[in-house]
């Protein structure tokens, strides 16, 4: 595993660790004349966890998408470690392998069990060793707390379980930054705690996380930093006590008064 | 076998039924040749054919308007046109276009009529199983294939490690009904004389006289090809059935 200076080449050589990781600056994106992202700016340190929270339909999945270039976009740039996603002549796999995301909805293939899920990718997209592979898969299903579960199909596990195992699909691809998209919006109450231990204990070991979450307790323990989106812009952001003890923007409050 | 030679042998001498391929040795022999012509073309074609839609299915998803086009003509030509008429010109058209080679005094084509059926047969069926792969690969949900790009997949790869094979599972009902289509028209390489069973039960009856008894034979012997195939597609499909999944 290179160190994530060091990989890469091209546009993301010059990357240093005292540069933000992930850095978005007055990026545009419009579906046909829908335009969802109207100049949004942020930027994400190493080691950092950051929350985007807003009302539906703010934008807040598009521009996460935006970052590991799930969506293109129209204006402006988003650099991962240095590495220009706003370029036709992006080297995807490059940024894919520093970037990981988890999915609302898990997305596991539901033809692999859940240990040849987190497999899958570094024995074929990476072309790692079979046998490394494995050992690091299994290390991935302790951290996330699936042990015996490996062999189970995810039509045979709980929501809460499969989400787990997307996580640690996407680890097992040893990214630099994790996207989560509202990873916890179709769990059971129950099933929430255990998916945001794993997150959370990510960000206590140093992963950088970008998260959109409706989990504001969780969103004030874990996050360094809270974006507030609404209608495609950042409207208010801040340290989560200034932000959720001390938000100056009406719409932020009222948000927050619905929400809390 | 003794008994059963001499059991069709009394039928005949008694009842006229003539079922010669069971008692006499050169036509059991040209019988049994011809099964296994017949359950080669058949395995070639499925498997050509199955070729032939995995690729063709995947083209149809390309960026490329010329790739898309093509297949595209590729599919209503061979959906629209009599499957006879396409062995016939793929042997005496394309066949004659074809180079051959100096074998002794005479022209033998590299590709003979065993080829041709396989080549032609094998793009007629693969049309329709382009089709149903494609039918199949929109059933796939796009978040699943999204999945697979943030990992880091291209697009081939991830249409063959999970578009694919989830796209195969759904369509197998419908690729099951066209390969048993297949199977039943592999009997039309006797047009270009391969000796498969349709062609030597037909040299069999000019030779013998025994038109009724052969159509009989020919009945219960792809009665029981279709069977197996069925058999085994089925032990596949259950094989591949996911546990907890649709
Ligand atoms: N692929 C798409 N094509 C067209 N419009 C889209 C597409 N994806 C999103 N949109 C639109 O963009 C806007 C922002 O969507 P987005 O999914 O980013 O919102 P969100 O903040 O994540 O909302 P939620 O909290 O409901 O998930 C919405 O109006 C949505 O309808
Ligand atoms: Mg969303």
């Amino acid at each position: 595993m290179a160190s994530p200076s060091q990989s890469g080449n091209g546009s993301g050589t010059n990357w240093t660790p005292d540069q933000p990781m992930v850095s978005i600056k007055d990026v545009h994106k419009s579906f046909g004349d829908l335009e969802v992202l109207k100049g949004v700016s942020l930027d994400v340190m190493k080691g950092e966890c950051i929350c985007i929270i807003g009302p539906s339909g703010s934008g807040k999945s598009t521009l996460i998408r935006c970052v590991n270039a799930l969506n293109d976009i129209q204006q402006g740039s988003i650099l991962v470690e240095g590495l220009e996603v706003n370029d036709p002549n992006l080297d995807k796999l490059e940024l894919r392998k520093k970037v990981g995301m988890v999915f609302q909805q898990y997305n596991l293939f539901p033809h692999k069990t859940a240990i040849e899920n987190i497999m899958m990718a570094p024995i074929t997209v990476l072309k790692q060793d079979k046998d490394e592979v494995a050992e690091h898969a299994n290390s991935l299903i302790k951290k996330v707390r699936l042990e015996g579960k490996e062999n189970s199909y995810p039509g045979e596990l709980s929501g809460g379980q499969q989400q787990r195992v997307a996580i640690a699909r996407s680890l097992a691809m040893s990214p630099d930054v994790m996207l989560f998209d509202e990873v916890t919006a179709a769990l059971d109450p129950e099933t929430v705690k255990e998916v945001l231990n794993t997150i959370q204990e990510l960000a206590e070991e140093g992963m950088t996380c970008i998260l959109v979450t409706h989990e504001m307790g969780f969103a004030r323990e874990v996050a360094n930093h809270i974006y507030f989106t609404d209608f495609g812009l950042i409207v208010e952001h801040g340290a989560p006590a200034t932000f959720f003890d001390d938000a100056k923007d009406p719409r932020t409050k009222e948000f927050l008064s619905q929400i809390l | 076998m003794e008994l059963f030679g001499d059991y069709f042998k009394q039928l005949y001498d008694t009842s006229g039924w003539n079922f010669v391929i069971f008692y006499d040795q050169v036509e059991w022999q040209r019988f049994v040749e011809a099964i296994w012509t017949t359950i080669k073309l058949i395995i070639a074609c499925l498997i050509f054919s199955l070729i032939v839609g995995f690729v063709g299915a995947w083209a149809q998803g390309a960026q490329s308007k010329i790739v898309r086009n093509v297949i595209a003509g590729y599919i209503q030509f061979f959906r629209n046109t009599p499957p006879f008429v396409q062995i016939l010109f793929f042997y005496f058209v394309l066949g004659n276009l074809t180079p051959s080679y100096d074998a002794g005094g005479y022209q033998e084509a590299y590709i003979g009529s065993f080829g041709w059926a396989v080549i032609s047969l094998g793009f007629f069926a693969g049309a329709f199983n382009t089709e149903i792969f494609r039918s199949g690969i929109e059933a796939v949900p796009e978040s699943t294939v999204e999945a697979a790009s943030a990992l880091g997949y291209t697009r081939l790869q991830s249409y063959i490690h999970v578009v694919f094979p989830l796209a195969f599972r759904v369509c197998l009902p419908a690729l099951n009904n066209n390969l048993v289509n297949l199977l039943k028209t592999t009997t039309l390489a006797y047009g270009i004389a391969v000796p498969e069973m349709m062609y030597t039960a037909n040299q069999i009856w000019s030779d013998n006289v025994n038109v009724p008894e052969m159509m009989i034979v020919l009945f219960f012997f792809y009665v029981g090809l279709v069977a197996i195939l069925v058999y085994g597609m089925s032990r596949w499909e259950r094989s591949m059935k996911i546990p907890g999944y649709g």
